[in-house]
């Protein structure tokens, strides 16, 4: 195993061990790898946004690799002219010859640049209003786009599977797969769960009823959902459990017993000088 | 038929449908006419209503335990001396949560501004921080307290779901907020920022259409907007016209879908015994 392999084993035990501290209180441990854990995925996202988005699909589209056959018209040598000026002061964002990512030449993007561009300008207090178009194209494209498929899947979708079958061979009461007991438990709980988020009417009378069936079928089925995800999260901790298992190997030369035992022992030292130090005196109210 | 104008325009528009159709319809996809007819029925329900709110019709929108909550909480921030923090979800403005959280934002930084309680709200994404401090900004305005608002307190932490959530309970930890509001979009994060308020002894609003980070919230906090109570705050908190006209008519294309499914289930029954030869399911499959 090699050096920088065993180095990243201690790094990774103690930034697991440092996170799980967390557990005891707050300490400086826990602060060291909150703040590299932010730090580092501030970083690294933004790093990525730029290389995997905005380069390959923005200013890949904007000025792909020249084509030889469509270089000869004044509006291309103007377009790549701008491009060679931003290549001279960005070599590795603005390769020469454009930038080669498989995509043709797409105008239309221009917009998202642009969009992007009043997204920056927020830097300046005249200017930050440009910012707003930015806010506004983003709400409204999604609302847009997202409503068709809402609509389909958890309204029409949802209709579809509603309609109970009654015929065609199905059991009244089947515990582990479909019947006609669990269509009809689909039903009533589909509309009384609609009935409880209706909120024009006040939720009395027959319809405080059927709404309060609503959310007993909600409170069950977020209980169900609670289970499941915790049942998930423990698979989670035992991944991390392995890994630690893995560190405090041999060939890691026994990384995560060395930093459990430095850190339970600086933890108890301070946890030890902090009961020696003179209380505050209680504020008189 | 109050609104004669919009039932005009809808009379107007369908005439022309229906010349359309008889014209041969063409570039109508006519495997998707339930869709259009859905988005239709959507969007026109969904109009009028707002027409009517905007009209200054009373409109009733019942009370929702937890809105009440957010009051006292910033109440209780307020008399402890403390701040109130306020997560605004961890996804884009492109999420209708997320939008929804800032609206409710907007609400609390007006109360905050009014009681001079110190407000922090970090956010995961840039454009949520540029929305979020907008719509901060715009209620210290309103309030007449320009002089409270500075722009960190809306402030970048990182994109990263769980080094978000991270930064967040650091910032539990060290300031021990009084109050703390968690709407929009969650994931598994949920828990984590919510036990963390918990173990710190602050009052915790949640409000989530994630259906399954709900129940960790309701574990968690002491109230939470389930999915469309969150929506339905956003209007009621704002009292826009357009927002609690929208919740009317959501209301009343939830009495469509509930007649929806009950006549899908008897067309069902009775093409299942013969007596119908349409069958509704492939009515109702999209293409």
């Amino acid at each position: 195993m090699s050096g920088v392999e065993i180095f990243g084993g201690w790094v990774a035990a103690f930034l697991t061990l440092a996170i799980f501290s967390y557990l005891y209180k707050d300490n400086p441990f826990y602060k060291i790898a909150e703040h590299i854990f932010v730090g580092v995925s501030a970083g690294y996202w933004t790093s990525m946004f730029f290389w995997t988005q905005i380069q390959p699909n923005l200013f890949g589209r904007l000025w792909p690799k020249m084509d030889p056959a469509t270089m000869n018209s004044g509006f291309m040598k103007i377009w790549y002219g701008i491009y060679n000026v931003l290549g001279a002061i960005f070599p590795a964002v603005f390769p020469d010859g454009g930038i080669d990512k498989g995509h043709g030449m797409h105008l239309i993007y221009l917009i998202p640049f642009i969009l992007g561009i009043m997204m920056l300008l927020s830097i300046s207090s005249k200017l930050s209003w440009f910012a707003r178009w930015g806010i506004a194209y983003t709400v409204g494209m999604a609302a847009g786009l997202r409503a068709y498929g809402f609509l389909n899947s958890n309204v029409i979708g949802q209709i579809k599977g509603s309609a109970v079958q009654f015929l065609g061979g199905l059991p009244f009461f089947n515990l582990l797969g479909d019947s006609i007991f669990n269509s009809l438990i689909i039903v009533v709980g589909t509309i009384s769960g609609l009935i409880y988020f209706y909120f024009s009417k006040e939720h009395t009378g027959a319809l405080g009823k059927i709404g309060r069936l609503g959310i007993y079928f909600l409170m069950i089925s977020f209980g169900a959902s609670f289970g499941f995800a915790v049942m998930g999260r423990i698979s989670l901790l035992i991944g991390r459990f392995i890994d630690l298992i893995d560190y405090s190997k041999a060939s890691y030369h026994h990384a995560t017993i060395w930093i459990l035992v430095l850190m339970v022992a600086l933890l108890g030292y301070s946890a030890f000088k902090d009961r020696q130090k003179p209380t505050a005196p209680e504020a008189e109210v | 038929m109050k609104d004669r104008q919009f039932w005009t325009v809808t009379a107007g528009l369908a005439l022309v449908f229906i010349v359309y159709w008889f014209l041969g319809h063409p570039i109508f996809k006519t495997d998707r006419i339930v869709m259009f007819f859905a988005v239709v029925l959507m969007i026109g329900t969904l109009i009028y209503y707002i027409r009517m709110a905007e009209r200054g019709d009373q409109i009733f929108l019942r009370t929702i335990p937890g809105l009440k909550a957010i009051e006292e909480a910033v109440g209780r921030s307020t008399e402890m001396g403390k701040e109130v923090l306020y997560v605004p979800g961890i996804m884009d403005m492109d999420q209708v949560e997320t939008v929804a959280g800032v609206i409710i934002l907007g609400y609390v930084a007006r109360m905050t501004s009014r009681y001079e309680t110190p407000l922090n709200v970090p956010v995961s994404r840039s454009i949520v921080m540029k929305a979020a401090r907008e719509s901060c900004k715009e209620s210290y305005l309103l309030e007449g307290r320009p002089d409270l608002f500075h722009e960190d307190m809306v402030h970048y932490l990182t994109d990263d779901q769980f080094a978000y959530a991270a930064g967040v309970n650091g910032i539990m930890n060290r300031e021990k907020p009084a109050a703390c509001l968690y709407m929009g979009k969650f994931y598994a994060e949920s828990l984590i920022l919510a036990e963390t308020g918990n173990s710190i002894g602050a009052i915790q609003i949640a409000g989530t259409a994630s259906p399954a980070q709900i129940p960790f919230f309701v574990t968690a906090c002491d109230y939470t907007l389930i999915g469309e109570e969150f929506f339905a705050a956003s209007a009621y908190l704002s009292q826009k016209p357009e927002l609690i006209g929208g919740v009317k008519g959501q209301d009343m294309l939830k009495v469509v879908i509930i007649s929806a499914i009950i006549l899908a289930t008897i067309f069902r029954f009775l093409h299942e015994l013969g007596w119908v030869g349409w069958n509704v399911l492939d009515f109702l499959t999209i293409q």
